[in-house]
């Protein structure tokens, strides 16, 4: 066991997969000597080359585009797109390619590749540097889309997302790089894609969330337990496409209640699609209408302002308490 | 069939004003001398802005912003061709340039520091905001400037003098696509556009070798169709000169012109960026000596234009003009009329639909609970006046 903060947890993740399989590849900007803006790719460079730590021009469209002919070749790129505000640049290649090749090819020609991007809020960042987008991904049919919340599943969800055969976006919530440190074991761990984890067993009401609003999540639901009495189940999506439809419902089953938490826009977001499953599904358990707590449907505000967008344990609190008062 | 060699234009580099502040005198541009100053004191009021902004971020009192300095030549020396009503498309290292296009410091200042206020051009001003992500407001010029067309062509095509669009990027910039598909739409719409790079050598880390294979970015422009040059981009003069003639083609109705201006970046690329991780002190040191400022100074001072004495005036009246703003600003940082977070809903559409307004009441509500009520009336912000002298 060794503690360490998510920021390098990624980047042993990368070391250890670099070191297992020749075949991956990182690319992306700054990448190389820089160890990128956020020191994720710290020591690959000097340990690996110019040849598997690629510093690409600036063209974000052109380090997808590329890393898809690497992919069909039989590489396994791992591209850093630098802020996930700039993989709009890219998304054409991901949206008509990345996500297409197996299903035009009937399964003859397949995209083995995993782009990584800092998402999100609350770093006081500048312009197009704090946006939270994931659900654009999982609305595009043959992505894969997983967020991790903590040290430990993001080395091992990145793992998986190396490992998987099909082209998988790895979003990572930069407000949590180095806001806390967690045991990660020796032993190179994965979690499988398409599961959610229960972070905590609860019987009143289930809380799903996933990535940076985790936090707010847990703090919320420790007011709930010390000042309502409440016992609260926490559901860690982990994986947003696929989306664990059935962990989702177990807990409503048993629960009655819930509330989704996400920080990126409201309308067509995570949590509409998670309601309609349960809706879907659970219905005829509901004891009250499923809330959700997340960003407004604007542009994330310049940073003077972007604390009141994002949603805090004030607003999770609030929310299950109408829930739990319904 | 023989082979045969397709001719193709040259490239020029030019440079009138060296390092050492030689002046090539047959290259010399004609400059009133109340222009030259005011060509001084916007770089100098850049310059002077920058380094306050560093020290401010330093001091926690402004967010992370990518600096200037360096870069006041490019942005001067071709931002003083054009008038009123033509238009300015920065990228984000054009700060003289805004400042002299009329844009307010405390707009500079706003901006950087966390307010979408400082993003709203003023009334009047013919520039857009600047741009973060890379390249991709290069299509919006090369779009004006085909508008411009369109109207002109509409209105007769009589008009002998048309306007023109200022727009600029960087080394890094030319290698995203939206930067090829500007400069060929500028060009097969013989679009009235002046592309202004500003070639500083490093996109964040990533040097220019291994950004491009060719020689220059100038010569880029042979492949579209439009002139190109590349220039000494710490020389205001050359790249007064280069823009100046780009302009009047511009003017004529002769379309795009692609100018490379050679500097290189002697900051960090963003108050965030560590540049001994990448690049030697050595090699910023031995640029730092071919600043423009000095040499533009000195060639001020030798022409009889601006003495010693003039200059440390015209320094303690741009400090003075900067600590007046920065005060402003920092009042403004304050108001509630900046900082009520319910305007995040007005401005995204011309109208709040009601799914908008449902939310903006829900976070109305949830600051309610928490004692603040950001629903009264908040007295407007005054719109500080242009920097503009």
């Amino acid at each position: 066991m060794a503690e360490m903060n998510m920021a390098k947890a990624i980047n042993l993740a990368l070391l250890e997969a670099m070191t297992k399989d020749p075949k991956v590849i990182v690319m992306g900007e700054d990448v190389g000597p820089d160890e990128g803006v956020f020191r994720i790719t710290e020591g690959l460079y000097a340990k690996f080359g110019g040849d598997r730590v690629i510093d690409t021009p600036l063209a974000e469209s052109g380090i997808i585009g590329t890393a898809i002919g690497m992919a069909i070749y039989g590489m396994k790129p791992v591209c850093e797109i630098q802020f996930s505000g700039f993989d709009y640049y890219n998304y054409h290649q991901l949206e008509s390619h990345a996500a297409r090749f197996r299903n035009r090819t009937r399964g003859r020609l397949t995209v083995p590749m995993v782009m990584r991007a800092p998402y999100g809020g609350g770093i006081r960042a500048l312009e197009h540097h704090s946006e939270s987008r994931e659900a654009i991904y999982a609305h595009t049919p043959g992505l894969k889309v997983v967020i991790p919340s903590g040290p430990r599943n993001a080395r091992a969800l990145l793992h998986s997302a190396i490992q998987d055969p099909d082209p998988v976006i790895y979003y990572e919530p930069k407000a949590c790089y180095r806001l806390f440190r967690e045991d990660v074991p020796e032993t190179m761990e994965t979690l499988p894609i398409g599961k959610a984890q229960v972070v905590k067993q609860g019987t009143d009401i289930t809380l799903i969330s996933y990535g940076a609003s985790m936090r707010a999540t847990l703090e919320a639901a420790e007011s709930l337990e010390e000042e309502d009495g409440v016992k609260p189940e926490i559901i860690d999506l982990l994986s947003i496409c696929p989306l664990d439809t059935d962990t989702i419902i177990e807990s409503v089953r048993k629960t009655g209640r819930a509330v989704v938490i996400h920080e990126g826009p409201r309308t067509c977001g995570l949590a509409a699609e998670v309601i309609a499953r349960i809706n879907e599904k659970v219905l005829e358990y509901l004891e009250a209408p499923v809330l959700r707590v997340t960003g407004y449907d604007v542009p994330i505000p310049y940073f003077s302002k972007e604390q009141a967008y994002l949603p805090d344990s004030d607003k999770v609190l609030n929310a299950a308490r109408k829930t739990l008062s319904f | 069939m023989p082979r045969k060699p397709i001719e193709l234009p040259k490239i020029e580099y030019l440079s009138i004003l060296n390092e050492h502040g030689e002046l090539d005198k047959e290259l010399e541009p004609k400059i009133d001398n109340k222009s030259l100053i005011e060509m001084y004191r916007y770089m100098l009021l850049a310059r002077r802005t920058d380094e306050r902004m560093l020290l401010m971020q330093r001091q926690g009192r402004c967010g992370t912003f990518p600096q200037s300095s360096g870069h006041e030549a490019i942005s001067m020396g071709s931002i003083f061709n054009i008038n009123k009503n033509d238009w300015h498309v920065p990228a984000y290292r054009e700060l003289a340039g805004l400042l002299w296009r009329g844009w307010p410091l405390e707009h500079i200042l706003l901006y950087w520091n966390g307010f979408e206020e400082g993003a709203s051009p003023p009334e009047g001003v013919n520039d857009l905001p600047v741009c973060v992500p890379i390249a991709s407001q290069l299509l919006h010029a090369a779009g004006i400037g085909m508008a411009m067309n369109i109207e002109d062509r509409s209105e007769g095509g009589k008009k002998k003098e048309k306007k023109v669009v200022m727009t600029y990027f960087g080394d890094g910039a030319s290698s995203e696509g939206d930067c090829h598909e500007a400069l060929n739409f500028a060009a097969v719409f013989n679009a009235p556009v002046v592309f202004m790079c500003l070639n500083n050598q490093y996109a964040i880390s990533v040097p220019l070798s291994k950004q491009m294979k060719n020689e220059t970015i100038a010569q880029r422009a042979v492949a579209y169709g439009m002139p190109g040059i590349k220039v000494d981009g710490n020389d205001v003069l050359a790249v007064y000169q280069a823009a100046k003639e780009a302009v009047e083609r511009a003017r004529k109705g002769e379309g795009p012109t692609l100018i490379e201006c050679l500097t290189y970046r002697v900051t960090p690329h963003t108050t965030a960026d560590d540049p001994k991780r990448y690049r030697s002190e050595d090699e910023t040191k031995e640029w730092m000596l071919r600043d423009s400022l000095p040499r533009f100074a000195k060639y001020l001072e030798t022409k009889g234009v601006l003495s010693e004495k003039e200059r440390n005036a015209l320094e303690e009246e741009v400090d003075t003009q900067i600590k007046a703003a920065v005060q402003n600003a920092e009042e403004m940082f304050k108001s509630e009329a900046l900082l009520n977070p319910l305007n995040m809903f007005d401005h995204l559409y011309e109208d709040v639909p009601p799914y908008l307004q449902e939310q903006k009441d829900e976070l109305r509500d949830h600051f309610k609970t928490k004692g603040k009520d950001w629903s009264n009336p908040q007295k407007k912000a005054q719109t500080p006046a242009s920097s503009r002298q």
